[in-house]
């Protein structure tokens, strides 16, 4: 253990610019898609099987859910957060990130 | 571990299993479309550090929504009563906001890649080596022990045999994490996130309605097991006798303080979410933004719990019957219509999947990173360690599931393994402490910091506890006391060690320790992170309070 201490400043230090060199050529921003997509998309398919399981909702079904019509009311609420998310991403779509800048290459 | 009764099969038909069949083709297509997106490592392993906060946060709370996670706590409802919230009020959010607002900008500011790099730097290779191996040893095995419990409750609920749901669930894990990497994990959380919402919801609905709304619990309970089951305080006096076999001081201080604050501000699985946020700002809204779901969580699982013993009152009671785990499982049977009934079993699925997907995910992090380039192949060009990610990704997902066959025959021993697990977090989260604030602690204490607490903890649960030396009356009341024992120990021996070593020298410790600042120019704020609702102090202040108030009817 008593060799911690020396070499360490380096090394950590190091690591910090390894990073930021791996944060720059990092394809993620650019590339990866939106979720909001994703989860808009689900939700409204989900949203229209639950709700028309609800529009045709037989007897048992509405007496084992108390007398609720729960896939209904759960698959208009689903289709309404799914909608909800596509026009999020229509309003504020993902911001593309600046491109590369030159100076940064000289660090 | 889940242990669920017969009799729970599921009347699920066709249309259920098609809302599932469509949540596992999207899955695999979150991976698939992740993949153009993984270039460097570090977008394998942090998303690139470019997501943001709400997208984090929501991971951060779902990562720790997995289903053994909803199911326990549903049970715990049932078994304790109110007692539950304290899991969530005290013993989550405080440690949410202190990550957000004291940790965070070591974390983050530092650039370190995962919590063992950290320690790296604070420390030095021994600590740094020591963390990893636990690490990466207990999420590959944890990973198991979730696949194990996810193949009992499908067995249960759907009659699948147990390898097709260990090689199912573990094929689909390891081929969106393979794909995609954190991005993918991160996504498909954030997915699960909202389907088991969408299943939890009205499930607490209509079983509210069955039983008479909140004022037929707490009458019915109220008479069967006195009115403290229905309270957060009552009973926990030093000395007198409730049913979390617990008392304030234990609970204050074992669940609250060491134990929370062990789980999420040094779990990697949970840190690792706040780590790919775009910015500084974004990082330290990750935890403070999953901590609003998490305060309203328990309306969705502790109720359920609660309705479960009003309808079933046996529940738990003999050893053939139904058990606490059974909660959630007997609402669905007896409530849920099919279709709303098929979003459950996909949420509870995608739970479990999600759960498991953490472990892997901050699993292959840790170990290409902190393991395999920093001790055993080094300076190895980017694209080399990217190759070994997707490697050890698929290793650790095979071990998961070797775990899981293992499981089946010797459940008794993972029951261990798992309470062994949560001790490791307690003298991490003492040895981080420590050195955070006090800039004197040498690299030594570092070290035996962690390895005396892990060592005390286990002695205390398995010695003092296990063989009836002291007298406590659960087993969640042992774990409380283990883990303040762990504080303690791995404390005493820091400040001992501290005392007869060398320090790092100032300059080395820049940004890792309380009152410093990392090297170079502070990052500046992102574009709009400056409004008001984005100040990460309103939010974790903000997140405080209302929990404080969330406890306001259930104390008096």
């Amino acid at each position: 253990m008593s060799h911690d201490s020396t070499p360490s400043k380096p090394a950590a230090q190091q690591v910090a610019k390894d990073v930021e060199e791996l944060e720059r050529r990092s394809q993620t921003a650019a590339r990866l898609f939106d979720v909001r997509r994703i989860i808009g998309g689900l939700f409204v398919v989900y949203g229209v099987i639950v709700t028309l399981a609800g529009v045709f909702a037989s007897e048992e079904d509405l007496r084992k859910a108390q007398d609720i019509n729960i896939n209904l009311w759960t698959g208009i609420a689903m289709l309404i957060l799914g909608v909800a998310f596509l026009v999020w991403l229509r309003l504020s779509p993902t911001v593309p990130p600046p491109a590369v800048r030159d100076g940064d290459a000289a660090e | 571990m889940l242990h669920l009764a017969e009799g729970l099969r599921l009347p699920t038909n066709g249309l259920d299993y098609t809302l599932l069949g469509i949540y596992f083709a999207v899955v695999l297509g979150i991976g698939f479309a992740a993949r153009r997106s993984v270039k460097t490592s570090l977008d394998f392993f942090l998303s690139g550090r470019s997501l943001p906060a709400w997208i984090t946060g929501l991971a951060f709370v779902a990562a720790n929504l997995g289903a053994t996670e909803i199911l326990g706590m549903a049970a715990n409802g049932a078994q304790y009563g109110v007692y539950t919230v304290h899991w969530y009020w005290i013993g989550a959010i405080p440690a949410m906001v202190f990550l957000g607002l004291v940790m965070m900008p070591f974390y983050y500011g530092s650039k370190v890649r995962s919590v063992p790099e950290f320690l790296l730097h604070r420390f030095g290779p021994s600590s740094h080596l020591l963390s990893s191996i636990i690490f990466a040893v207990s999420s590959v095995l944890i990973a198991g022990v979730n696949l194990y419990a996810l193949a009992l409750v499908l067995k249960a609920l759907l009659g699948w045999e147990l390898w097709i749901s260990v090689v199912v669930a573990g094929f689909f894990v390891l081929a969106y994490i393979t794909l995609g990497g954190l991005s993918s994990a991160i996504y498909t959380e954030v997915l699960q996130f909202f389907v088991i919402l969408a299943a939890l919801i009205p499930l607490t609905v209509v079983g509210l309605k069955r039983v008479g709304g909140w004022g037929g619990i707490t009458d019915t309970l109220s008479g069967e097991k006195g009115g403290a089951f229905m309270t957060a305080w009552d009973g926990t006096g030093i000395g007198s006798a409730n049913p979390l076999g617990a008392n304030w001081l234990t609970i204050v201080l074992g669940l609250g303080f060491v134990m929370s604050f062990g789980y999420w501000t040094t779990n990697f699985a949970e840190v690792q979410r706040a780590l790919s946020a775009k910015n500084l700002s974004a990082a330290r809204r990750t935890p403070l933004i999953a901590a609003f779901p998490k305060i309203f969580i328990p309306a969705v699982v502790v109720i359920p719990g609660l309705i479960a013993l009003v309808m079933e009152p046996t529940l738990g009671k003999t050893e053939k019957g139904l058990q606490y785990n059974d909660a959630i499982p007997v609402l669905m049977r007896d409530l849920l219509p099919n279709g709303v009934l098929g979003i459950a079993v996909t949420g509870l699925l995608a739970a479990f999947m999600a759960g498991m997907a953490a472990n892997i995910s901050s699993f292959n992090t840790v170990f290409t990173n902190d393991i395999y380039a920093a001790y055993l192949k080094k300076d190895r060009p980017d694209e080399h360690y990217v190759a070994t990610a997707r490697w050890v990704t698929v290793a650790g997902v095979l071990i998961g599931m070797g775990t899981a066959f293992i499981a089946s025959e010797f459940s008794n021993i993972m029951n261990y393994l798992q309470t062994l697990f949560s001790f490791f977090n307690v003298p991490l989260f003492v040895v981080f402490i420590i050195g955070m604030f006090w800039k004197k602690t040498t690299p030594a204490a570092g070290f035996w910091g962690l390895l005396t607490g892990t060592v005390g903890a286990m002695v205390n649960y398995f010695w003092l506890y296990k063989q009836g030396v002291i007298d406590i009356p659960t087993d969640q009341g042992a774990n409380f006391v283990s883990s303040i024992v762990a504080f303690a120990v791995g404390a005493v021996v820091m400040v001992a060690v501290t005392l007869f070593t060398k320090p790092k020298p100032a300059e080395e410790l820049a940004g890792l320790v309380y009152g410093t600042r990392s090297p170079g120019e502070p990052e500046p704020l992102g574009e709009g992170d400056d409004a008001w609702y984005r100040k990460p102090a309103l939010l974790g202040w903000g997140a405080l309070i209302l929990a404080a108030v969330c406890y306001v009817p259930f104390s008096f």
